[in-house]
Formats: structure tokens, sequence, C-alpha cells
């Protein structure tokens, strides 16, 4: 890991247009110091920051930028209006994990790809214009969707995919003024020749928002398929919400994670559920259970696949 | 520059001076407190041996920049034991086989001690797997270590009644 001078902001002013990397929870961008990929000079370190309220919000909420992902799984307004962005958190990392990494750290981490994460192999994500060393190489777990010649990465966050899929904005403060992102927008495909940044110098996200999500509240999931069990990224994941009344879908919304370099909305088959009619028998909940880790059902299919297609949970 | 990094390690308040901002908790705990008890594994967040409490939460030491914790109550592994008491965990590893070598154990213990607090597993198996899966024994000692959680859970209960 190389020097860097260590800085603690008090004000969100203070930490706005500070010349240096973001340290919240740590454990991406400490995890990318160790292996050479991140180098800042400086750290400025915002865990001091006003910034772990979940507020209530025009039926929505509002997310602080530091609100760590196992208080946001565990909130009773989250479980009870977004049981899908629950249930993404908990299908991510690690209880320790979640434990200290934080909302805003959660939508700003880097790619998983293997030859982003080794600084000796060529990456336009990392050095534009130097190559991918990810065409050709090992691919299992790269874009099918939105990539470019330059770039084949994914994004590998769950909880921005059932962020995407309900329709969140991402609250940015910059040197300039404050600006907001639709979450399905804020992470920019690749060009020709690499991949923009998301954020420019000086900007720090503050919150994150997610309007009323009306009557997809009851019907809504995030669905994982990994390698294993648990503590694993997902090789595609889906968020999925629809409003049923008097039968038919009235609402639908639909993110796919793992498949792009970032949460992948699927407006054409949103569009296409509108108005069918409700095609399923909903499976009877089970009683009295909290949303915390989904469950094997009574009937249970193989280990290796139950934690992914359980039902929620409320 | 010399920072100095305030800590309350198992109960004592500590003032380190700290002449480079790139250590972790973990390195202070082992290098500058000689608490070595908390294990270096990966070094990275995935394996858990470094698991710690940080007031009250379990989390990886080794992704802790430790002067972002300044202030920070921390417990570990040595501050379980009252004396020659075993905190209920660590007897309950003993009695189940819950280790072979006992490298990641002191991370599975403090991760176990705080899924027990979080009250979300129960006596669950599965759930506790889920609860423990942030920490890897490589000598796949899992069956003991599922167990041993379960009667602690159960024994914690009961002195708690």
């Amino acid at each position: 890991m190389n020097l860097f001078e260590y800085t603690r902001a008090d004000t969100l002013e203070a930490a706005v247009g500070a010349d240096g990397a973001i340290l919240a929870g740590g454990t991406n961008l400490l995890d990318l110091m160790k292996i050479g990929v991140a180098t800042p000079s400086r750290l400025v370190d915002i865990t001091r920051l006003p910034l772990r309220g979940i507020k209530d919000h025009d039926g929505g909420l509002r997310i602080g930028a530091m609100v760590s992902n196992a208080d946001l799984a565990r909130d009773p307004r989250i479980l009870a209006r977004f049981p899908a962005v629950a249930e993404a958190l908990l299908s991510g990392a690690s209880p320790q994990l979640r434990n200290a990494a934080s909302t805003g750290g959660n939508v700003m981490q880097a790619t998983r790809c293997s030859y982003f994460q080794d600084p000796l192999s060529p990456c336009n994500r990392r050095v534009a214009g130097s190559g991918c060393s990810a065409i050709g190489g090992v691919t299992r777990n790269h874009a099918v969707l939105g990539w470019s010649d330059a770039c084949i990465a994914t994004h590998p966050s769950d909880l921005c995919v059932a962020l995407a899929a309900f329709d969140a904005v991402v609250e940015i403060a910059g040197p300039t003024g404050t600006r907001s992102v639709p979450m399905a927008e804020f992470h920019p495909l690749p060009d020709a020749v690499g991949v923009p940044p998301a954020l420019a110098a000086g900007e720090v996200i503050t919150d994150v928002t997610l309007p009323d999500p009306g009557g997809m509240a009851r019907h809504a999931r995030y669905v994982k398929l990994r390698e294993r069990t648990s503590y694993a990224f997902a090789i595609v994941s889906a968020a999925a919400g629809v409003h049923v009344a008097d039968g038919r879908i009235v609402a639908a919304r639909l993110a796919l994670g793992g498949v792009a370099a970032r949460p992948w909305r699927a407006h054409a088959a949103e569009a296409a559920l509108i108005g069918q009619p409700r095609p399923w028998t909903p499976l009877p909940m089970p009683p009295r259970w909290p949303c915390r880790v989904p469950r094997r059902p009574a009937t249970m299919p193989p280990r290796s696949c139950w934690h992914s297609a359980s039902r929620c949970v409320r | 520059m010399t920072q100095t990094l305030n800590l309350t390690i198992n109960g004592t308040a500590r003032a380190i001076a700290l002449d480079d901002p790139r250590a972790t908790l973990l390195d202070v705990l082992r290098e500058r407190i000689g608490l070595t008890g908390t294990k270096k594994g990966c070094d990275r967040g995935q394996c858990g041996a470094c698991t710690v409490l940080i007031d009250g939460r379990r989390m990886n030491a080794c992704l802790a920049l430790a002067l972002s914790h300044d202030g920070a109550s921390i417990t570990t592994v040595e501050g379980l034991a009252q004396g020659c008491d075993l905190h209920p965990v660590q007897a309950a590893f003993i009695r189940h086989d819950g280790f072979q070598c006992g490298y990641c154990t002191p991370g599975q213990i403090m991760s176990a001690i705080a899924l027990i607090a979080e009250g979300e597993a129960g006596l669950d198996p599965e759930r506790v797997r889920e609860g423990m899966s942030g920490n890897l024994c490589r000598c796949a000692a899992y069956a003991g270590i599922t167990e041993a959680v379960l009667d602690a859970t159960r024994t914690m209960k009961g002195n708690a009644a």
C-alpha cells in the first residue's frame, strides 16, 4: 500500500471538493489499496459526517450515504416497503462486511473483474487506452449487455440492482452544487476507450432516495444465482416487483444484476407485463418470519440453490 | 506526522501514537498492543480470521483503517474469559470440537458471539451457517462449529433467563 495522508472531514463542506479518495466503511477501498489498484495520495474520512439517518420522504425513504448495509437491511421501513432491498443486502458479502460497508460505498464499489484487480494486467477501466485483458480471457462473470470493445466488466453490487428497480436516485454534493442521478443511470457504461468516472472530482454521495413503492411493496423480490450458497457475487441476479390490481399487473419493475457495468433496467419486459393477468398462485408466506436470512422452504430444493430461490420473508 | 489513536481495548483505554496512517486495526492489535489472538488470514476481508467487535458489532479488523476508528471500543478474543472461566462460546467450541488447527477459531468465536447477540439465527442450523458464512475454516470443522454455536445459544439463553 502506498503512503497517504489521512484527514477526517468534520463537515460535509470539508469533504466536498477535498482532494483525495473518500473513505467510508473502507471494505472496498482498503482492499483495492492493498493490492495496488487504488493509490490515493490522501484519504478523506467521512465516517463522522451526519449521514447515518434513514428518513421518511414522501412515502419513500431518504437513506444517508453512511448507513451501513446491516442497518439498512434491518430497518423496519425497508422491510415493509422495500423487501427486495433487504433481500439484496442480505444476499451480499458477510455479516462482518455488512456491518462496516456503507450505502454510498456500495454504490461506488469497483468491479470484481479479475483483470481490473490485477495491476499488472492492461485494463481500460484503470488506464484508458491500455487495453482490455478480459476480452479473450476468462469471462464467465463478465457483461452480456452494454459492453464495449474497451471494457466488459460488470458492477458487482446486489443492493444497487434492487435500488435501480425501485427508481432510487443518487444524491450528490459537489463543489458547484448538488445534483441527482437515477440509480439505473449512475454507473457509466464503457465507451470506445475506457469507462468515464461516475463522480466528478470533489463530488460526494450524500444520500440515496427511494420513492413511494405504491402497490409494489407487497410483491417484490430479489433473486440471485451464484456458485455457492452464501458469500459470493452474483453470476446473475434480478430485482422484481409488480403491483397487482383486480387480478392484473398494473405496474412492474425489473432490474438485472451481474450482466452489465450498471444495474440493468429491463424496461421492455416491464412494459410487456402491464395488463397481463396475474399468472401465478402465490406461495403462502412463512408465518412470523422477519426478513433476515432467507429460509429453506419446507419442500426443499437442493441446498445449492435454496438460498437463491427461497421465498420472502415478512 | 504522528497521530494519536485512542481506543478502549477489552475495557482498557489505550492511547497509541501512530506514525504511519496505513495501519489497520488488525496491525495495531497485533503489532502495537501485542494482542495476537486476533489472526491475520487473508488480510482482505474474505476469511474472517481477524473478526473483532467494534463498538459491539463484528467487523473485519483487516479492512478497518485504525485511524478511522479513533475512540472506538474494541473487544478481541483475549477479552472474553473471566480469569479461568471461559466465555460460554469458548467453552462450547471446546465441547464440540469446533476447530482443528485453531487458526480461524478466534474469529469464529468473535463472530459467533455477535451472531448470538444479533438474535436473528436462533436455533436454526441453516441460519447459523448463513450467519457464520463470513468465517472460513480450511480444516472444515464446520459441523462442530455449527453445533458449538447452537449449544452456546442455548446456554446463554438459559443464563439470561
